[in-house]
């Protein structure tokens, strides 16, 4: 909890002098990236994977090339092809992002097993804060003084323990809080130890899911006697203006904030424009600093994100004028080229100022 | 420094500041607290165990009580399966919840349940300060708050002394050595029963609201909580002066500071409103003011047992008030005795007489609108208040026109809605609710009635420049003709919205067959209580937008699910469902030959036989109160409104059979009948006086055939694809089988009684008067198939089945109707009609959407079979719509427009 020392109060105090001077920014897309690589089955698999689904899963005869597609596990990049994972980091960084996120969207147990690839949380996650802590540490030595951060990413998961899969069984759960939590210490050890400044619990679909991560850590923390700064960005899944689960934005605040994070938001599912009342709303209650990164607007027909660099950060802008914002990046359809619109239009606003009382907590 | 706030969430917030005085935790989700909760998590009837929970928020319960601590239950898993319940239901889920236990285990069970941030029901330092401060931190992990109980390692805290020092204890600890917020700490100082003849215990209120004062003071950002009904737990049995003991408590308890309580959200009495002698003598127990309280409030307490609120006489002390406040309370109460002449006084006093509409009254209605929608009144009192409202207007409106005449001056109201029963149906119970509650909430309604064609619909729409069309229907066809208006209305390029409601509506069907016709919106509306809120944010310029955007795209997420529903419930071919077919065990079954055959005509029914047959729940139903019978009228929430609303009912009986405002008809047939394929042919009778028994099928000619439906869905073997025709022996099995059909109803007169009612302004008679029509239908419905088993067709032996009984059909054989599940094609009708010539024997007609008429009416058929049962035929392939098209010889698309809702798949 609070009352721990932080893990690496070096970087944090670092970390804090950055967000009284200015509005961070956050990276923009993995996958949009990705898919311009136009990778296709063997190009996921790499040399490792190229005959099963683990080299040494392999050997026990179980596996067989084809048994399951890795094709669009982005995460295993990290493993196979981490000079594409590196290169996306470097363009964002390039571009003007403070912080980047790992790749470890999808790298806890609970999703992998959808490419029989469980085995691997723990090292998706170890090895995808490494090659951003890599990226970081090269950046932050051209320009000693601007220092750039890893944010250890923590996903949804694909399964939601506050929803039944089952229409006819509402009571009905696929998975547990217990399971969520155990799969959350996994992967976020990993980042952890591969060098992560901050743990990001993000696309929050259902708050219970979060809450077994922000558990985990906690009790990680603990167990480690210090702790990290820890983000919370959830995602309002469509414009009645509620999580997945049924959440209005404020009880979603309410029911995280106990984690004490260093700081909340929304991203995913909205553009900009949708999200902003939204953001507002974590602007006027939330002690700690307020986030986001928004998709390039809605998909369109084809499911593409369209909305262009200067349209995305026009409307950003106005968050950032209007004194909303501490930090801000992109998610689904951002490039860098999003993000150098943004930070070049958020530049001149100062950042958000806390309320009196969360100074008082932190 | 910044005041903290309380912080917790459902799935909305609620923050507790000092504005909200009290907040009420619902205390009957509880078992250890109400028989009924416990009774229904231990026979596993959790759906109705959520109904629990859904009054308790309904009534006002701004937080939910959840405790399973019973020796008997697995109290961790029944926590964990009821939060998911309730967690999928978004009007109880809206809240946050109070996870009750003494066992820990229990306690995170929940909290492992909780997206929301709920309170832990309780931590304590009884087993130490190292347990205590170990479960505090998990709460703070968690994400809750607390309440702490006043009880260390000596025990619980009695005396005021002891209350504050252990709360003061643990507030230290917790801030100390866990920086647990305070304002997520809720003391429980522990209440204890009161006036319980030991005199140590007569000062525990007094101790309780003392170290609240104390607590309040020391620690401003904490907050006081406690389980008020322990307070007078020695008045069991006597509600009337527990809830008197309750309100006078917490009265006192609040001032000192207690925020919180874990009450019965639908029992609190306002202290004003108790008797005062019993108030002065509660209030000397509750403050211990006098050695000899405990004496004089038990010479008086008997005074007030027996039934709630009937010791607290009517009072006339609400007529020394003025006007304005005598008419609100007219209204509030649904009292109509005086208010023609307090309406009169107040026109007099009023400039204009549309000041007394616009003014006074509305101001009593809007008291009502606001009680009825935070659930602290309920239906059948909102429309005695309607009642009230439209004899007031009744007697202004002359005047008024005098006035409209002078002037030119008209009323304004928040809306014009133009409303009807759809062409073939004629029920509107629900539809004359949904009418007089927008009329109570100050809308404008044009009722046009039952079976009204679209046209006449659309044309008074237009005539009266309505803002809202809403269309209502009960039998499955009206919801194509639904379909139909919407359709017509967006040809006709209308603007305005639609509502749609009635029970065999839903949202799914709304949005997959309704809305996507129509473009400027429609939206379903669930019961009476939602019509108002939706019919608001319809007319209001500033929320209509928004609001249609959502009913947008929430009808377009049902679609999207609809589409991506998968294969998950595959239907089998004709040919395997007809394969597992029910097989009766033909060749060992000798069928029942009836001993009266052919028709049976019933005219002018006693009506007192049949009031034993009622069943009461409907009926209740009907009236939106939820609950069985009996148990329903002394149910913690409903069952003052149940009672009133039975007696009610009873005393209109009463003139119904004594006055013969109704007359029961009825006719029924019994016929030799055969099963072929999936129909059944039905023949002529044998003669009144038959010589002997001739060989099957050869005594009559063929009257009709009978046409049913077959299950399709998947099903292991064991369980049959059923199909009614199945329950008659087969022509080759050589068996001489039979069939019986009845119509019955006991709505012929009731016109005139309606009318009467109408022009007295009185909704709430007319709708009592209708619901018990139906009710006396039903019931002889369920009396004369006890007669048909008896004695016409007679294979059942004199039993004593008493109602609950027949009402829970533990009886031979089954009388399905056709529209019904079991044989949904309601043209089937046209055939049991024929056959009993049911117009010329009874006077009931059929609409062309085959309603009956009068409404209060029940037909179907009388199968025998010991092993007949009722079914659902449910979804069913274009292969089996295709071969009962051709048995009915109608084309395809006329089966599936009358079997729409049975279709599995979307028709060319």
């Amino acid at each position: 909890m609070s009352t721990l020392p932080w893990l690496h109060p070096e970087r944090v105090a670092l970390l804090e002098r950055a967000l009284r001077q200015r509005i961070l920014i956050l990276d923009g897309a993995m996958g949009t990236m990705l898919q311009a690589h136009g990778l296709d089955e063997l190009g996921f698999r790499g040399d490792r994977f190229e005959h099963g689904h683990d080299g040494h899963a392999g050997h026990h005869g179980h596996d067989h090339p084809g048994a399951c597609d890795l094709k669009g596990n982005n995460d295993l990049l990290t493993l196979t092809r981490p000079e594409i994972i590196r290169g996306v980091h470097d363009a964002y960084l390039a571009a003007g992002a403070d912080l980047v996120e790992t790749n470890t969207f999808n790298s806890t147990r609970i999703s992998q097993a959808d490419y029989q690839m469980q085995h691997l949380a723990a090292e998706l996650n170890l090895e995808g804060a490494r090659i951003a802590r890599a990226a970081c540490d090269a950046m932050t030595a051209k320009t000693p003084d601007r220092p750039r951060f890893v944010i250890g990413v923590l996903g949804p998961t694909s399964r939601t323990a506050s929803l039944s899969p089952d229409v006819n069984d509402p009571g009905f759960r696929n998975v547990t809080f217990e399971e969520l939590a155990e799969n959350y210490t996994e992967s976020a050890n990993g980042l952890i130890d591969g060098g992560a400044d901050v743990i990001m619990v993000e696309t929050i679909f259902d708050t219970l899911n979060a809450k077994a991560a922000l558990f985990a850590l906690s009790e990680l923390f603990h167990q480690r006697r210090a702790r990290m700064p820890v983000m919370i960005s959830g995602t309002i899944t469509d414009r009645s203006g509620r999580t997945l689960s049924g959440q209005t934005a404020e009880a979603f605040y309410y029911s995280v904030c106990h984690a004490r994070p260093m700081s909340v938001g929304f991203n995913c599912a909205l553009g900009a424009d949708d999200l902003r009342p939204h953001i507002q709303t974590l602007a006027g209650i939330a002690e700690c600093h307020v986030s986001t990164h928004p998709n390039a607007g809605l998909p369109n027909a084809f499911g593409e994100y369209d909305e262009t660099p200067e349209h995305m950060a026009g409307i950003i802008g106005g968050f950032a004028r209007d004194g909303l914002l501490n930090m801000v990046g992109g998610c689904c359809g951002t490039t860098p080229a999003h993000i150098t619109a943004i930070a070049e239009a958020v530049r001149d606003f100062a950042p958000r100022a806390l309320p009196s009382l969360a100074a008082e907590a932190a | 420094m910044i005041t903290r706030h309380t912080r917790l969430s459902g799935l909305e917030p609620l923050i507790i500041t000092p504005d909200l005085l009290f907040i009420n935790v619902g205390e009957r989700t509880n078992v250890t607290g109400s028989a009924q909760f416990k009774k229904l998590i231990k026979e596993d009837r959790y759906d109705e165990a959520v109904e629990v929970a859904r009054q308790q928020v309904a009534n006002g319960a701004q937080i939910i009580d959840i405790n399973m601590d019973e020796g008997l239950i697995d109290s961790e898993a029944a926590m964990t399966r009821f939060i998911n319940l309730i967690a999928s239901e978004p009007d109880i889920a809206r809240v946050p919840f109070m996870i009750d236990s003494s066992k820990w285990t229990v306690i995170e069970a929940g909290l492992r349940c909780l997206q929301g941030k709920g309170i832990v029901n309780s931590i304590s330092m009884k087993e130490g300060e190292e347990a205590f401060l170990e479960h505090a931190r998990k709460v703070q992990q968690y994400g809750a708050a607390a309440v702490v109980m006043a009880f260390d390692e000596q025990g619980q805290a009695d005396t005021c002394a002891r209350k504050v020092e252990i709360c003061s204890r643990a507030h230290e600890l917790l801030t100390r050595e866990l920086d647990f917020a305070p304002e997520d700490i809720i003391f429980d100082p522990n209440i204890f029963a009161i006036a319980t003849g030991i005199e140590e215990h007569n000062n525990y209120a007094v101790d309780f609201i003392e170290a609240t004062r104390e607590l309040k003071k020391r620690f401003p950002d904490c907050h006081i909580s406690g389980g008020v009904s322990n307070v007078s737990f020695s008045f069991r049995g006597n509600n009337t002066v527990r809830e008197a003991i309750h309100s006078v408590f917490l009265y006192h308890a609040i001032k000192a500071g207690m925020d919180m309580g874990i009450v019965n959200a639908g029992a609190l009495t306002i202290m004003d409103d108790i008797d005062p002698p019993l108030c002065e003598r509660v209030e000397d127990v509750v403050l211990n003011r006098r050695d000899d309280a405990t004496e004089r409030l038990l010479e008086i307490a008997d005074n007030y047992k027996g039934k709630r609120g009937e010791a607290v006489v009517e009072t006339l002390a609400w007529r020394e008030k003025p006007v304005r406040e005598r008419i609100s309370h007219a209204l509030v109460h649904g009292i109509d005795q005086y208010v023609v002449e307090d309406t009169e006084e107040a026109r007099q006093m009023s400039t204009r007489p549309l000041d007394v509409i616009e003014g006074p009254l509305m101001d009593g209605m809007n008291v009502v609108g606001d009680l009825f929608g935070a659930g602290k009144m309920f239906l059948p009192q909102v429309v005695k208040s309607a009642r009230v409202m439209k004899k007031a207007v009744a007697y202004l409106l002359p005047y008024i026109e005098e006035e409209k005449l002078r002037t030119g001056d008209t009323a304004k109201n928040n809306g014009k809605i133009v409303m009807a029963t759809v062409k073939g149906d004629v029920h509107d119970i629900g539809k004359n609710i949904v009418g007089v509650v927008l009329r109570c909430n100050n809308f404008e309604v044009i009722d046009l009635g039952v079976m009204v064609p679209t046209q006449k619909i659309l044309e008074t729409a237009i005539a009266e420049k309505a803002d809202i069309i809403g269309l209502s229907g009960l039998i499955t066809p009206s919801l194509e003709e639904m379909s139909q208006v919407a359709r017509e209305m967006q040809r006709q390029d209308f603007q305005i919205p639609l509502m749609i409601g009635g029970a065999t509506t839903s949202r799914a069907h709304t949005a997959l067959k309704i809305e996507p016709h129509y473009k400027a919106g429609t939206v379903w509306v669930k019961d009476a209580s939602r019509a108002v809120g939706v019919a608001q944010s319809l007319v209001s310029k500033e929320l209509v937008a928004d609001f249609l955007a959502k009913v947008r795209s929430d009808y377009a997420d049902v679609r999207e699910r609809h589409r991506n529903r998968g294969p998950g419930k595959q239907l089998v071919s004709l040919e395997k469902a007809r394969a597992q077919r029910f097989r009766g065990d033909w060749a060992n079954y000798e069928p029942p030959q009836p001993a009266s055959p052919g028709i049976t005509v019933f005219d002018d029914y006693d009506l007192a036989t049949l009031r034993r047959y009622i069943d009461w729940t409907p009926f209740f139903q009907a009236w939106e109160l939820a609950g069985h019978y009996p148990a329903i009228l002394t149910d913690a929430v409903v069952g003052t409104q149940a009672s009133e609303l039975f007696q009610d009912a009873q005393a209109m009986l009463d003139r119904i059979i004594a006055e013969k405002w109704l007359t029961a008809r009825a006719v029924i047939g019994l016929w030799p009948a055969a099963n072929v394929g999936d129909d059944v042919e039905v023949y002529a009778p044998p003669s009144p006086a038959p010589s002997g028994h001739p060989p099957p099928g050869e005594e009559g000619t063929l009257l009709a055939t009978l046409h049913s439906l077959r299950q399709q869905a998947d099903k292991p073997v064991e369980r049959p694809n059923l199909c009614l025709a199945d329950f008659i022996a087969p022509r080759k099995s050589g068996k001489r089988d039979w069939i019986g059909g009845f119509a019955v109803t006991a709505g012929i007169g009731i016109e005139p009684h309606l009318a009467r009612f109408e022009a007295d302004h009185d909704d709430y008679a007319s709708i009592t008067l209708k619901a018990l029509a139906d009710r006396l239908a039903e019931a002889f419905a369920e009396h004369l198939h006890e007669r048909v088993r008896r004695e016409f067709w007679g294979f059942e032996q004199e039993q004593s089945l008493d109602n609950e009984a027949l009402i829970a059909e533990k009886y031979r054989g089954i009388r399905p109707a056709p529209g019904y599940p079991a044989c949904p094609d309601h043209t089937e009708k046209t055939t049991l009609f024929e056959l009993l010539d049911v117009t010329a024997n009874t006077g009931i007609e059929l609409t062309e959407g085959f309603a009956m008429y009068p409404t209060a009416a029940v037909s179907g058929w009388y199968y025998a079979h010991p092993d007949s049962q009722y079914f659902v035929v449910g979804r069913l392939t274009r292969e089996q719509i295709e071969d009962y098209a051709k048995r009915k010889g109608w084309t395809l698309a006329e089966a599936e427009r009358w079997l729409a809702s049975n279709l599995d798949y979307d028709p060319d």
